[in-house]
C-alpha cells in the first residue's frame, strides 16, 4: 500500500511540474487583458505540488504492511481491464456493436463459465438491442464496421 | 406569486409524455442503483446523450427520475444483500440488513422507502419555497461572489469531507488542472497540449464520471469477489399497511432526519455524513439505543429520511447559483449546458416553464417512485440474481457506450478506461472521486470568475475580501480549509483525545 502511494505521490508530482512548466512558458503575470493563460493553472499546480510534498511525506512515515493489491485480487481485475482495452482497440476495425459481442461472450464465457447458450444468445441479443435503442430509436451513432456496413447502415 | 408558478410546472410535469418519461427514468434509474458499479452519476452520465434529441424539460425529467430511482434502490441492495450500493447507504446496512435476516425485510424495505419519500418530499417543499428566493438574491452576485461560492464549495469537501484533507484538496486541484487542458477561451492560446491535437478539445467530464464511477466501481467490486447472497422477501400489500401504522411512532427521527439532510444537503459531499449523522442522532434520543444494529427500525428510517432529504437539496444550488451540489448534479449541469441552457439564477427569469417543471416532477416523481419501487421491489432484487459474469461485461459495453456518445470520438473511450485505472487505484488510495468530478465541471467557471474578479480589482486579491457577501463567504470557505489544521490543535487544547484513523466517509 505504501509503495504506491508513495509512487502515486510522485507521479502526482512530476504532472505538477509539467504543468508549472506549461504555465511559465504561457505567462504567468499580467497580460493586457487580464491575468494571462498561464496564472490559473500556475498556482494549481503549485499548490498540488506543495500538498503531494506533505501526502509523500506521510506516506513514508507511516508504516504499514497491508498491500496495495494481493495476486489472488488482481487476477479478476485484470480479466476485465485487458479485454476490454483489447475490444477497444478492435472497436477501430470492425465497429462497437461486433466488438461488444465479441467481449462479453468471451467474458461470460472465459470467466463465468456460461453455456454456450446463454453465452451466445446474450452477445447477440445485447448489441441488437443497443444498436436499435441508439441508432434507430434515439438517433445516437456508434462506431460501425463491416458487418454494419454489409446490412445496409 | 409563487403559487401559480408551481400550478405552471404541475401543468408541465403531468402531462402524459412527462408522466411516462418519469417512470421510465424511474425503473432505470432504480435497476441502477441496484447494480453494483452503476450509481446516480455515471447512469446519468450514460444515459445524457439519448436526452439530446428530446425537449429539455422531459429531458431533465427523465435525468432526475433516475436519481431518484437509483436513491431508492440503493435501500433495496443494503436491506435485503448487505450491499450499500452508494456511500450514503451504509448506514442503512446497520439495522435493515438484520431485519431483513429475522424475516422483516418487507418490513424494513416499507420503512425505507416511506421515509425516503418523507425525506425527499421536506427537501422539495423547502426547494419551492426556497429556490426563487435564492435565486432573486444570486441575480445581484457578480464574479467575486461566485469565486467566493466555488471556494466555500470546494472548502467543504477539505473541511467536512472526512478522509484525509491532503488528498481532498489534490483531487480538487487535478479536477482543475484537468479542466483546464485544451484551449484557453479567453485568450485562444492553447495549454497543456504539447503539441497533441487530440489534447486541444481537453477531456470531458461525462467521460471522467463513467471512468472513475463506472469502470473503476467494477474494478472494485470485481477485486472483492462478489458473490449475492440476499435474504428473501415477500412484500405484501398487508405488510406495508401494518409497517405504515407503526411508522408515526417515529415522528421525531423523521423531522430530524429531514432537517439534517436538508441541511447537509445543499452543500457537496453531503449526503453520507447527513445520513450517519441522523443515525448517530436517532441512537442518541432512543429510549432503546442497545437494539440498534440488531434490527430496529427506526435505524432504517433514521439515515434513509436524510439521505433522500439531501439529495433532493442537492438540487437547490444546481438550479440557484449553478453549482452542483453532487456528481450526479454535476453531470445534470452538464445536460443543461449541452441542451443549451445557461445555468444560474438568470434560468428562472428566462426558463421558468423549465425550471418550475422539473420542480413540480420532483413531487409526482418522487410519488411515481415510491409506489413503484413498493410494488416491484422482488423484481428489483431479483436483478442482483443475475451472475456476475453477465452483469460485468454488460455494464463495460454501456459505459463504452455512453462515452462514445457524448462527442462520437473513439479516444473519449479510450479515456474512460484510463480514468477507470485512476477511480480504482485512487478509490483504493482514499483520494476522493466526487471533487475531482465537481472541479473538473466547474473548473472554467470557476477560472472565469478569478479572472472578471482580478479585472474588476486590477489583480488584488483583497477584492474576496473586500466586498460584504464575497467576503463572508470567502471567510466561511478560509474556515473550513483550515478545519483539518485547527481541529487537532482544538483537540489538544480541550485535552480531547485525538479519533483514531479518520473514516473514509466521503460520498
Amino acid at each position: 500500500m505504501r509503495t504506491v502511494d508513495v509512487l502515486t505521490a510522485v507521479v502526482l508530482m512530476l504532472l505538477g511540474g509539467v504543468v508549472v512548466a506549461d504555465s511559465v512558458r504561457l505567462g504567468i503575470g499580467w497580460g493586457t487583458d487580464g491575468p494571462k493563460s498561464g496564472f490559473f493553472p500556475f498556482w494549481l499546480a503549485l499548490l498540488m505540488l506543495a500538498a503531494c510534498a506533505l501526502i509523500l511525506i506521510q506516506s513514508i512515515r507511516r508504516k504499514s504492511s497491508a498491500p496495495f493489491v494481493t495476486r489472488e485480487q488482481l487476477s479478476p481485475v485484470l480479466k476485465v481491464l485487458w479485454p476490454a482495452a483489447a475490444a477497444v482497440a478492435l472497436m477501430q476495425f470492425v465497429g462497437l456493436y461486433v466488438a461488444s459481442a465479441l467481449y462479453m461472450a468471451f467474458y461470460m464465457r472465459l470467466v463465468g463459465r456460461h453455456g454456450w447458450l446463454v453465452v451466445i444468445g446474450l452477445a447477440v441479443l445485447v448489441p441488437v438491442v443497443t444498436f436499435f435503442v441508439f441508432e434507430t430509436w434515439f438517433l445516437v451513432p456508434m462506431p460501425k464496421g463491416p458487418l454494419e456496413a454489409w446490412l445496409g447502415y | 406569486m409563487g403559487f401559480e408558478n408551481i400550478v405552471l410546472g404541475f401543468h408541465i410535469a403531468i402531462t402524459p409524455f412527462n408522466l411516462f418519461v418519469a417512470v421510465i427514468g424511474i425503473t432505470l434509474g432504480t435497476i441502477i442503483g441496484v447494480l453494483p458499479g452503476l450509481g446516480g452519476a455515471n447512469g446519468v452520465a450514460i444515459l445524457l446523450p439519448l436526452t439530446f434529441t428530446m425537449p429539455p424539460t422531459s429531458a431533465i425529467i427523465l435525468l432526475t427520475s433516475l436519481y431518484w430511482g437509483a436513491l431508492f434502490g440503493g435501500a433495496i441492495t443494503s436491506i435485503l444483500f448487505n450491499i450499500p450500493g452508494e456511500p450514503w447507504s451504509v448506514a442503512t446496512t446497520f439495522d435493515g440488513y438484520p431485519l431483513a435476516r429475522q424475516g422483516q425485510g418487507g418490513q424494513a424495505l416499507t420503512a425505507a422507502f416511506t421515509s425516503s419519500f418523507v425525506g425527499a418530499l421536506f427537501s422539495i417543499v423547502l426547494i419551492t419555497f426556497f429556490a426563487p428566493i435564492l435565486a432573486e438574491i444570486a441575480l445581484k452576485f457578480g464574479p467575486p461572489e461566485f469565486f467566493a461560492i466555488q471556494l466555500l464549495t470546494f472548502s467543504s469537501f477539505v473541511g467536512l469531507g472526512g478522509g484525509n484533507p491532503l488528498k481532498s484538496l489534490v483531487s480538487i486541484l487535478i479536477g482543475f488542472i484537468l479542466a483546464a487542458v485544451g484551449l484557453d477561451i479567453v485568450t485562444g492560446q492553447l495549454r497543456m497540449t504539447f503539441g497533441v491535437t487530440e489534447l486541444m478539445k481537453g477531456f470531458d467530464f461525462i467521460v471522467a464520471v463513467i471512468g472513475l464511477f463506472g469502470i473503476g466501481e467494477i474494478m472494485l467490486s470485481v477485486e472483492e469477489g462478489l458473490s449475492f447472497r440476499g435474504a428473501q422477501t415477500g412484500m405484501k400489500l398487508g405488510v406495508v399497511l401494518e409497517t405504515w401504522k407503526i411508522l408515526p411512532r417515529y415522528w421525531r427521527t423523521f423531522v430530524r432526519g429531514s432537517f439534517i439532510g436538508f441541511w447537509m444537503g445543499f452543500k457537496p459531499g453531503g449526503a453520507t455524513p447527513a445520513s450517519f449523522m441522523s443515525y448517530a442522532f436517532a441512537k442518541r434520543f432512543s429510549k432503546h439505543p442497545e437494539r440498534f444494529g440488531k434490527g430496529e427500525l427506526e435505524g432504517v428510517v433514521a439515515p434513509e429520511t436524510a439521505a433522500h432529504a439531501a439529495g433532493v437539496a442537492a438540487m437547490l444550488p444546481m438550479l440557484t447559483l449553478g453549482i452542483p451540489g453532487s456528481p450526479t448534479a454535476a453531470v445534470m449541469l452538464g445536460g443543461l449546458i449541452i441542451w443549451g441552457l445557461q445555468p444560474g439564477p438568470l434560468l428562472f427569469k428566462e426558463k421558468p416553464d423549465f425550471v418550475w417543471g422539473l420542480i413540480a416532477s420532483m413531487y409526482t416523481g418522487n410519488i411515481i417512485g415510491v409506489i413503484m419501487v413498493l410494488a416491484f421491489v422482488p423484481f428489483f432484487a431479483a436483478i442482483l440474481r443475475i451472475p456476475f459474469a453477465i452483469l460485468t461485461p454488460l455494464i463495460v459495453v454501456l459505459c463504452a457506450v455512453g462515452s462514445y456518445a457524448v462527442h462520437n470520438s473513439m479516444l473519449d473511450i479510450w479515456y474512460m478506461l484510463i480514468f477507470g485505472v485512476v477511480g480504482y487505484v485512487f478509490k483504493k488510495l482514499d483520494y476522493p472521486l466526487a471533487p475531482l468530478v465537481l472541479a473538473l465541471v466547474l473548473g472554467d467557471l470557476a477560472e472565469n470568475a478569478l479572472r472578471q474578479s482580478l479585472i474588476m480589482s486590477q489583480g488584488r486579491l483583497t477584492i474576496f475580501v473586500t466586498r460584504p457577501i464575497a467576503g463572508a463567504i470567502t471567510a466561511v470557505a478560509i474556515f473550513f480549509f483550515l478545519l483539518p489544521v485547527i481541529t487537532p490543535w482544538w483537540r489538544r487544547l480541550r485535552g480531547l483525545p485525538t479519533p483514531a484513523a479518520p473514516s473514509a466517509t466521503h460520498g
